[in-house]
């Protein structure tokens, strides 16, 4: 790192660790209460939470400190300790995928070269700890929820995987870096100007990527695990303060942190055109524009959740083997033939 | 039998949204159209701090003018909760002029409306035959304790002052319009 | 090939066998789930008993009566006002339509008839009960689906016509304004373009809640074919009002089995039917019913006669002896009130037939086989209010 001081690597590991947890809680929070209070609320001609603070901005705080002085019920006949798994598996999870997102030039956690192969492969085990929540729960609507969850998520785990592929074609290389420079660099049909940002050329790619990430983030219209007016929560049901919270905060962190997936393959990542790749102060700007990218991208995302109603199970599933499937395997088909033709 | 829509439903639903969104947000008229003041746009005011003002015929709380009642009882009898407490004594008073009858006058001991048990029905209102109860729009009046919801005769009768006026009809309509009575007119 | 040869024969009654032996093994067993009377999808307090088989419904038994306040026994010890302020709360959303069937029923027993004009604004006031009630519905089949947003607009507007409410009768939910001969006050001034202002605002957001909903492609998948009810099922279970309209029976109550003193026939409206039976189908009737309300609302207003609004009955009303039945088309469905006189201040009987218990009595029959999401929306799409069911 060209940092100004010398840290020894102990120390730089504290300071990562508590990078990451911020990288997972300022998104969360941002969305919360940029999304799910002021914009659900515009959207249904209300005001949202209004009290707290000016205009309803620090109701997060309320919500949280409510949370944390709620009583810890775990019910007689769940599974003990896989009930207090859970929630920790699932928040995991989004943390270890914010590892590999690049926030600068030098602004990373770490730098695999098998980068975006990692985000994916570790973003499914939030499958596992939504399992583990709705068995572990000894509640028939948990279960319910939970074995949805599990033939969805699983289901929407290769379309996303097959529209990465696309960008990986074209990026030559699995290393987020190196796609984000990619891009940077990329020309389309001769013209450099904006560079090379693989929603113009890939936009099937991002639209199947889209849709696959409002499936795997459980949001409507593909929410059946948490359908609200059937299974009253799903797998989160039995879960109260602290727990509940943890799930709250992961679901929100997993918007973004999908949203920095999207925002880095397709979007550009932290480099606008016009700036430089390498140089310093790109480390303070770059988390910046990426935080910009990831907002927007998050707000399609909420925005499509509070307007449609969601989809039967059946459905859902039509929808990812019949459509994305095959429509994301003719886009890596054609990606690939014109990667060599061009 | 509906139309097949010609744009697909799923994005005009969200433009639906959108709409109201923005509708929200931005709901000032010409150009102050940028400026954004979801206070004003939106449809929800922020209770306490800004309070809507019920119609005028609104039934709030009842409210009791004490000189015109008779103790006759039948608001008592009519309530369909039997919410209205009435206790009355009568007594005899000099005659209205010399060399008369003594006259039985009946004079209101208690006059308590249970406000927990109340429908708002407005039945006791109605059949009152010599105007001593009037509904008002006012519903502040919640309280901790149950028991203080039961309303006493100088309770109700503070209630008075905030008796609309009757309001006029519509073209039309053969009724006429009831007036207030004036207080201390007997 | 024509002739199958013993060798293959022979394989194909072993794998049959091992097939049989690996469901003996693999036998499930089924859930049962309760769709408790706390759930956020049922209309409030109605348990449904469901036995699952993995998703899908083996069988389905209501189970009512969380609710019930004992009404029929309520009013055998009161009187005819009293009576009218009480059920006003059985189908707690439509508000004034509760008291119309009974008020017509006594009418008939006194042999009184209100005056033209009351008939008038009763008939207003009832249309306006089958806006808002009907207008919620549109909206809250949105949540149940997982759009929250199309409840919030439903709850919005409504508000509109509910103020129109209150400011003529003083009551939002209950406005206890009909009264034997009659009604009890007149409109105030200015309230006739408010109206009209507000069921223009009505058909605006049945245009919205037909982009959002019905034009949506989620929802189309999620309702059409779901619960198909066929005519003679449907009439065989009692179901009334939309629900049978949407099944192809053309019946109306209004204009069918003369509601005499109420001016439907010197009206122009029509009656919407939808041949497909589903809950799609019962979505697009009510949504038509809403449409049509708000122009029957306009044409009364246009044509309100005036003259008095009460007719001339006695103070204290005796209703004398003998039996009399009417029943009227309510927002949910027929709605009627038997009542029995001995001649008293009060009725001796009150026999309620309301239309959501019959509307839920079909529930066994339709949730057979369906999978658990669609018990939701069949459910939903039925519209039924507890109240109505366990009075």
């Amino acid at each position: 790192m060209t940092l100004a001081i010398h840290l020894a690597y102990w120390q730089q590991t504290i300071v990562k660790s508590i990078a990451v947890l911020l990288c997972v809680l300022l998104p969360a929070g941002a969305f919360v209460n940029l999304f799910l209070f002021k914009m659900s609320s515009f959207m249904q001609s209300r005001l949202g939470p209004m009290e707290a603070g000016p205009h309803g901005q620090l109701q997060l705080l309320a919500e949280v400190g409510k949370s944390l002085q709620k009583e810890d019920i775990v019910p007689a006949k769940a599974d003990e300790k896989l009930f207090k798994l859970a929630p920790y598996l699932i928040v995991a999870s989004v943390l270890l995928v914010y590892v590999v997102v690049p926030f600068g030039p030098d602004a990373y956690f770490t730098n695999l070269d098998v980068g975006i192969f990692y985000a994916l492969a570790v973003s499914s085990i939030s499958v596992i700890g939504i399992l583990i929540a709705g068995w572990a729960s000894a509640n028939k609507y948990s279960l319910l929820g939970g074995l949805r969850a599990a033939g969805q998520l699983i289901a929407y785990e290769l379309p996303m995987v097959l529209a990465v592929v696309g960008v990986v074609i074209q990026a030559g290389t699995m290393n987020m870096q190196g796609i984000v420079a990619a891009q940077a660099n990329g020309e389309i049909f001769g013209l450099g100007a904006i560079g090379n940002p693989y929603i113009l050329t890939q936009f099937v790619g991002f639209m199947i990527f889209l849709i696959a990430a409002q499936a795997e983030l459980t949001q409507t219209p593909f929410d059946m695990p948490v359908a609200e007016s059937e299974i009253v929560a799903g797998y989160m049901t039995e879960y109260s303060g602290l727990r509940f919270l943890l799930f709250f905060i992961a679901e929100f962190a997993s918007v973004g942190a999908f949203g920095a997936l999207a925002a880095t393959l397709f979007l550009g990542g932290w480099y606008l055109p016009g700036l430089d790749l390498t140089a310093n102060y790109m480390n303070v700007v770059g988390p910046l524009i990426l935080f910009t990218k990831i907002i927007v991208i998050a707000g399609v995302i909420f925005f499509v959740r509070f307007t449609y109603p969601r989809f039967r199970e059946d459905q859902l599933q039509k929808v990812a083997w019949t459509f994305l499937i095959p429509l994301s395997l003719a886009n890596i088909f054609l990606t690939a033939i014109l990667k060599v033709v061009f | 039998m509906p139309p097949k829509p010609k744009v697909p439903g799923l994005i005009k639903g969200l433009g639906v949204t959108f709409k109201e969104m923005t509708k929200t947000m931005f709901p000032n008229e010409g150009l102050k159209k940028l400026i954004p003041s979801p206070s004003k746009g939106a449809h929800t005011v922020q209770y306490p701090h800004v309070k809507e003002a019920p119609p005028t015929r609104a039934r709030g709380v009842i409210a009791l003018l004490e000189e015109n009642c008779t103790v006759c009882m039948l608001c008592a009898r009519s309530c369909p909760d039997w919410c209205i407490y009435i206790e009355g004594h009568k007594y005899k008073a000099p005659p209205r002029r010399e060399g008369g009858k003594e006259r039985t006058v009946s004079a209101l001991d208690r006059f308590d409306i249970d406000y927990a048990l109340c429908m708002y029905c407005g039945i006791c209102v109605e059949v009152c035959p010599f105007d001593a109860l009037f509904w008002t729009p006012e519903y502040e009046y919640s309280e901790p304790r149950i028991a203080d919801l039961l309303h006493d005769k100088e309770r109700l009768g503070e209630w008075m002052d905030t008796v609309p006026e009757y309001e006029p009809y519509e073209a039309g309509s053969e009724a006429k319009v009831k007036k207030l009575p004036k207080k201390g007119a007997k | 090939m024509t002739a199958v040869s013993d060798r293959q024969q022979l394989q194909y009654i072993a794998g049959q066998a091992a097939d049989a032996r690996v469901n003996v093994e693999l036998e499930t067993e089924g859930m049962t789930l309760n769709l408790g009377p706390q759930h956020p999808a049922t209309h409030g307090t109605l348990r449904i008993i469901v036995k699952l088989d993995g998703e899908q419904v083996v069988s389905a038994d209501p189970v009512m009566g969380y609710m019930h306040r004992g009404y029929e026994k309520l009013v055998e010890v009161r009187t005819y006002p009293q009576i009218t302020t009480l059920i006003n709360r059985i189908d707690w959303l439509s508000s004034f339509a509760n008291e119309v069937p009974f008020i017509l029923a006594a009418e008939k027993l006194m042999d009184v008839e209100a005056p033209p004009r009351a008939q008038w604004i009763r008939t207003i006031l009832f249309e306006m009960a089958r806006v808002a009630n009907i207008g919620l519905f549109l909206g809250e089949m949105g949540l149940q689906l997982g759009a929250m947003t199309a409840a919030f607009y439903a709850f919005r507007d409504r508000e509109f016509v509910l103020n129109q409410i209150e400011a003529v009768t003083g009551g939002r939910f209950h406005p206890n304004f009909d009264r034997i001969g009659g009604l009890k006050d007149d409109l105030p001034k200015g309230w006739i373009d408010e109206t009209k202002r507000v069921m223009q605002r009505m058909r605006e957001f049945c245009d919205e809640m037909e982009e959002l909903l019905v034009g949506n492609e989620i929802f189309q998948a999620r309702m059409r074919g779901i619960g198909v009810i066929p005519a003679e099922i449907g009439l065989s279970y009692g179901l009334s009002g939309a629900n049978i309209r949407a099944s192809g029976v053309d019946w109306d109550i209004r204009r069918d089995s003369k509601l005499s003193p109420l001016p439907y026939d010197q009206l122009d409206w029509q009656v919407w039917t939808h041949p497909d039976g589903d809950s799609f189908a019962r979505y697009w009737v009510r949504m038509q019913e809403t449409r049509e309300a708000t122009k029957l609302v306009d044409q009364l207003l246009d044509g309100l006669p005036g003259g008095s609004i009460m007719a001339k009955v006695p103070r204290i009303i005796k209703v004398p002896e003998g039996e009399a039945y009417v029943e009227t088309e309510n927002p949910l469905g027929a709605m009627g009130y038997y009542i029995v006189s001995r001649g008293d201040l009060g009725p001796f009987r009150v026999k309620i037939r309301s239309a959501s218990f019959n509307n839920v009595s079909i529930a066994p029959w339709v949730l057979r086989g369906v999978y658990v999401p669609d018990v939701i929306t069949i459910l939903g799409s039925l519209y039924f209010i507890l109240g109505d069911i366990d009075r």
